[in-house]
């Protein structure tokens, strides 16, 4: 950590990005900021208005969620993932539930399969109107805040009455869901398709065409494709400096390989590329919904397990694709009914360390709409 | 060329503002499309999976089908279900084990339905009561089974 002292006294930065004699401002954003979605607290050096360095300082809501695993039986340790990526928490819980059910060899019922990957689709639809709507409002903008909320509680009622919660749903089991469907999921799934299709358009309409958001977002948060790959960034960051890294694709999970989608990649490097892909990407997971919607197969929608789970003794990583990129679990079994070492790899922290990349050279007020669209999720950052 | 470059960048920007502000009127217009619920006054409709609160089924003769098996209580992630259990006399002269105090933590749960589901004589379920908030917190500590209930004849 640099204080304010040293910095002004040694008159140098702490990138000592060779910019030489100059007065540097250190300022605190965050950690209870609104514009951070969190508590995210970064320590930014100005030149000017000119951002030199920003530096992420984490641990605000650092829960141990790894430690904590390493307590929890292979059915108990799922719910906690639901609490890191809030906004993907179906697919976290998916992932977890595949690694178990990888190490312990079960084989899932079809149905169970079709019901996971229409659920995780949803979820990715609910998570980028949140952030379509959060990322206008960081902007400026009000009113998209209200109608990405009108389609995403479409969205919330079905899993309300499919899974029994909202936001953390803890439905995917090792061996299949926790329930099966709710008779009218079908019906209301098929009415929210054809809802929401009608106002993708309108988002696009408010938003995407509008001269002063567009001016706010393009050319500015460059992200290559060399530095996306060195950072370590996934998902719709990675995609939009032209990195295909969709897991979905890459390594096809659960039905991935019979669906068909596109993998959206952008590359324009910019803020507005990583715009356009969230964007597209709603596209093709309503093209997936629909795909799947219709042809769920009857039949078991959880396998027998046995009441004890034990992993046998190895290493085994899993992944999947969330809302932000990759996310991946990595368990070390030494035999046991628990976990002897947990390691999650969440997509939010490699992205946030490609944020002073960004944003160095920029201006201060750009710096809002660099993080808006990152799609920071603070609860994943830390764990 | 200048100015015609800037006159058609003005003319572009302001088609694109009004196109946004077109939508937002059509919203302001059509008042029925609006959604807003009046929460505190209208109480929403949940679904029956929805996960309030845990609580044990009672039938009219107050009898419940806990047999003090404590598989929730290992099912429980956050030590939320604590079962304390006491042996009865059957008729018989025998001891058989049954249900002191079914003590339920509502400040630790985190509503994951585990116990639910590990419950094998589907004793305990979730209800749909979501306003939790008390004055005193021990008022979260909750007692489950009813005073002078028993268990279910038939259900081991």
């Amino acid at each position: 950590m640099y204080r304010t002292t040293d910095i002004l006294e040694h008159k140098q930065s702490p990138s000592a990005g060779g910019v030489g004699e100059a007065e540097y401002m250190v300022i605190n954003v965050g950690p209870q900021h609104p514009a951070t979605h969190g508590v995210l607290h970064l320590v930014i050096t100005l030149n000017g208005e000119t951002i030199i360095n920003v530096e992420p300082h984490l641990g605000y809501i650092h829960r141990s969620i790894e430690k904590m695993c390493e307590s929890l039986t292979y059915r108990q340790f799922i719910y906690t993932t639901s609490r890191m990526d809030y906004l993907s928490s179906h697919i976290n819980n998916h992932c977890c539930a595949m690694s178990v059910e990888k190490a312990l060899q079960i084989e899932i019922p079809e149905r169970a399969k079709y019901i996971r990957v229409i659920l995780d689709e949803l979820t990715r639809l609910a998570s980028h109107q949140l952030w379509w709507g959060a990322m206008a409002m960081d902007i400026g903008a009000i009113t998209p805040f209200f109608y990405a909320f009108r389609e995403r509680e479409m969205i919330n009622d079905i899993m309300e009455e499919t899974c029994g919660a909202r936001l953390t749903m803890n439905y995917m089991v090792p061996g299949g869901v926790m329930f099966d469907l709710h008779p009218n999921f079908q019906k209301r799934v098929k009415e929210f398709i054809a809802f929401f299709k009608s106002k993708i358009d309108e988002y696009d309409e408010i938003l995407t065409g509008n001269v002063i958001f567009q001016n706010r977002v393009k050319g500015i948060g460059m992200l290559s494709k060399e530095d996306a790959i060195s950072y370590g960034c996934t998902g719709p960051t990675a995609r939009a400096s032209g990195v295909s890294c969709d897991v979905r694709k890459l390594y096809p999970y659960e039905l991935y390989n019979n669906i068909e989608f596109d993998e959206i990649i952008n590359t324009g490097c910019d803020s507005f590329a990583r715009y356009q892909v969230r964007m597209q990407e709603m596209k093709q997971s309503l093209k997936i919904v629909e795909q799947l919607i219709d042809n769920i197969p009857e039949g078991d929608f959880q396998a027998k397990t046995k009441a004890v789970l034990k992993l046998p003794k190895g290493e085994f990583y899993t992944r999947v694709e969330t809302a932000r990129g990759e996310f991946g679990v990595y368990i070390v079994s030494e035999g046991a009914t628990t976990p002897y070492r947990i390691k999650f790899r969440s997509p939010g922290f490699s992205n946030l360390s490609a944020l002073n990349h960004m944003a160095k050279g920029n201006k201060i007020g750009d710096l809002v709409a660099i993080m808006g669209t990152i799609d920071l999720v603070i609860p994943d950052i830390d764990r | 060329m200048f100015l015609k470059n800037y006159i058609s960048e003005v003319a572009g920007a302001v088609k694109s503002l009004l196109k946004g502000m077109k939508l937002t009127g059509y919203y302001f217009t059509h008042r029925k499309e609006i959604i807003t619920q009046h929460y505190p006054e209208i109480k929403p409709q949940l679904p029956e999976r929805f996960r309030g609160e845990v609580v044990m089924l009672h039938d009219e003769n107050n009898e419940h089908a806990c047999t003090g098996c404590t598989a929730c209580e290992l099912a429980c992630p956050n030590g939320t279900i604590k079962i304390i259990t006491k042996f009865d006399i059957t008729p018989e002269g025998k001891k058989k084990k049954a249900i002191d105090t079914f003590v339920y933590h509502l400040e630790l749960c985190t509503m994951c339905n585990l116990c639910v589901d590990a419950c094998p004589t589907g004793a305990i379920t979730m209800a749909q009561n979501f306003e939790h908030s008390v004055f005193n917190r021990n008022d979260l500590t909750k007692k489950l089974n009813k005073p002078g209930s028993k268990v279910r004849a038939g259900v081991e």
